[in-house]
């Protein structure tokens, strides 16, 4: 593989590393407030509300169930509006935050369910109100497995990005598809595939050792 | 201190409604430690909740130091609830939190300075007897330990009442003892009145003064813990009475054939309970109990030959009680008008039956 090829190599691999943690970045900010507000409008939780939930629910499911290809040219007009581009490594961040944000929330929502409902009353009975509940008990307690949860997204992400090169949003899916498949460079094929695994891979390690750090449930 | 007037708790669904707790009048004493018996789905949970509104009741008032919380807002609710501590059976503390953090947990939510909360947290780490352990995390510790953090944090904020979810159930009965030790002498250093609910009569009688016997959601006896486990009245009060102080009859004694009438060459099987004179306030009536020398009375003046099959001293919180089981021989009026004087005297007699 030439020196050209390597520094083109690293070139989409900044790109797919600037689109997948923006918007993960993005996704969480979107999601965790949703995931929140999923949990406790449930109707045996701390702020019940059918209406919310539901709704909430369905826009979330909708989101989810779009293909990531389809929704990407679907919303092509709001990318525009926001970036003012629909093509391009920028522009690929808008769907990809859109289809990461209910995926996080759905995430928050089972790992904040898991917290015990025990310490939940135990906070209400010494007084404590909705909000300190949700950012003094129910987030604290499921960091853990909200970081991993967020890996796990991190990770979906990472391969929704390489469709993004199919809009022109460049990074290594863009690469392998236009000098591995297109230009028949196996080499370069197999180069984007190995990067990509070790990304995987190391998304993966990161996240379990924080999850490990932050999980105070199994100390001896 | 506490005051439940009419309080009721339906569950509304649409398989149909369930009652959990019918009109219920409580009262709770300052400084009391007030016990609620009953086997599981009585409705002991239900009724704890109510106190501290936890569980919304759908009927009747409730009181707690002479604010009415039924008729409070949220935000109203929320700042009386720092008024009443309350510890659970699985202890509810937080995972992610270290023991001082436990315990400033519930200062932190009203908005203490960090060096109030400190200095407050190490008085209570010192109360429980844990400040070598400020700085592990729960999932580090035993249950007893952390049972101790929990009624740490419960006295937290100086709660003037504590309620006490089965705080001892899921304990083994050492460390049972050690908490229910631990509970008494902050109610009697504090002056706290607290409430606790439990299946195990052990509970009640090793620390309460009042009891109430909870079934189906009423409350069907209520009375001072000594005149309740001496003469219970229903049937699930004498359940709960017998697993802790049930007759043990040694197998060399023939039950098989037992009878209830005298026959010829009968003795008669007879458990006798000496209660303390003047035990249990004023409610219960001077006995003469244990202070009489009963047996060799007995011997005297019917005589009857009286075998003590075993005995033992037992406590019902600091009242001293004694059991005798005894065989007592002889003739038929002999036995009957010995059985009399012994309840005349003041002295518990339950007549078990005739063995050959």
């Amino acid at each position: 593989m030439s020196a050209n090829m390597i520094d083109l190599l690293l070139k989409s691999l900044g790109e797919t590393c600037y689109m997948v943690l923006i918007a993960i970045v993005l996704a969480t900010l979107i999601g965790l407030p949703l995931g929140v507000i999923l949990t406790v409008t449930r109707k045996d939780h701390i702020m019940p509300n059918s209406v919310v939930h539901n709704v909430l629910g369905a826009i979330v499911n909708a989101t989810r169930s779009t293909p990531f290809i389809i929704l990407m040219v679907a919303i092509i007009p709001f990318t525009r509006m926001i970036v003012g581009s629909s093509i391009g490594t920028t522009a690929a961040i808008v769907p990809l935050t859109i289809t990461a944000a209910p995926f996080i929330a759905r995430v928050i929502e089972s790992s904040l369910l898991e917290v015990d409902r025990g310490v939940i009353e135990a906070a209400q009975s010494m007084g404590a109100s909705p909000i300190q509940i949700i950012s003094k008990v129910m987030l604290p307690e499921s960091l853990h497995s909200i970081v991993l949860g967020i890996t796990l997204a991190l990770i979906a992400l990472i391969g929704a990005s390489a469709m993004a090169g199919a809009l022109g949003g460049g990074g290594l899916g863009d690469l392998a598809i236009r000098y591995g498949y297109q230009r028949f460079q196996m080499d370069v094929m197999i180069a984007t595939v190995i990067v990509l695994i070790v990304m995987v891979q190391g998304v993966q390690t990161v996240g379990n050792a924080l999850s490990r750090k932050l999980n105070k449930n199994k100390l001896s | 201190m506490i005051k439940l007037v009419n309080v009721e708790k339906t569950y509304f669904s649409k398989a149909g409604n369930i009652a959990a707790l019918k009109k219920t009048n409580i009262e709770v004493k300052e400084g009391e430690i007030f016990g609620i018996i009953g086997l599981s789905g009585a409705g002991k949970s239900t009724l704890i909740r109510c106190i501290n509104m936890l569980e919304v009741p759908t009927g009747g008032q409730v009181f707690v130091d002479g604010q009415e919380l039924t008729a409070m807002n949220e935000a109203q609710l929320r700042k009386a609830r720092q008024n009443i501590g309350m510890i659970f059976q699985h202890f509810n503390l937080l995972a992610s939190r270290t023991v001082f953090d436990n315990i400033a947990f519930p200062l932190e939510i009203q908005g203490l300075s960090k060096d109030k909360i400190a200095e407050r947290v190490g008085e209570l780490l010192d109360l429980v007897q844990l400040r070598d352990r400020a700085d592990y995390y729960p999932s580090q510790l035993s249950g007893g330990q952390k049972q101790r953090v929990g009624i740490a944090r419960a006295l937290a904020s100086n709660p003037k009442v504590l309620l006490s979810d089965e705080a001892t159930s899921a304990l083994d009965p050492q460390t049972t003892k050690s908490i229910l030790q631990l509970l008494r002498d902050i109610n009697k250093r504090l002056n706290l009145t607290i409430v606790m609910i439990t299946h195990q009569m052990e509970v009640v009688k090793e620390i309460c003064d009042r009891v109430a016997v909870i079934e189906n959601g009423v409350i069907i006896e209520e009375g001072t813990m000594y005149k309740v486990f001496t003469e219970p009245q229903m049937e699930t009060t004498q359940e709960f009475v017998k697993t802790v102080n049930d007759i043990k009859i040694p197998p060399i004694i023939d039950t098989q054939s037992m009878k209830q009438s005298y026959f010829p060459g009968a003795r008669l099987l007879v458990n006798l309970t000496f209660l303390d004179s003047g035990a249990g306030g004023d409610e219960v009536e001077k006995k003469t109990g244990a202070d009489q020398p009963l047996v060799s009375a007995l011997i005297k003046k019917f005589g009857v030959d009286v075998n003590i099959i075993s005995g033992k001293v037992d406590y019902l919180k600091d009242t001293p009680y004694g059991t005798l089981l005894v065989e007592i021989m002889g003739d038929e009026k002999g036995i009957a008008d010995s059985v009399q004087y012994a309840r005349d005297a003041g002295v518990k007699v339950e007549v078990i039956g005739y063995v050959g």
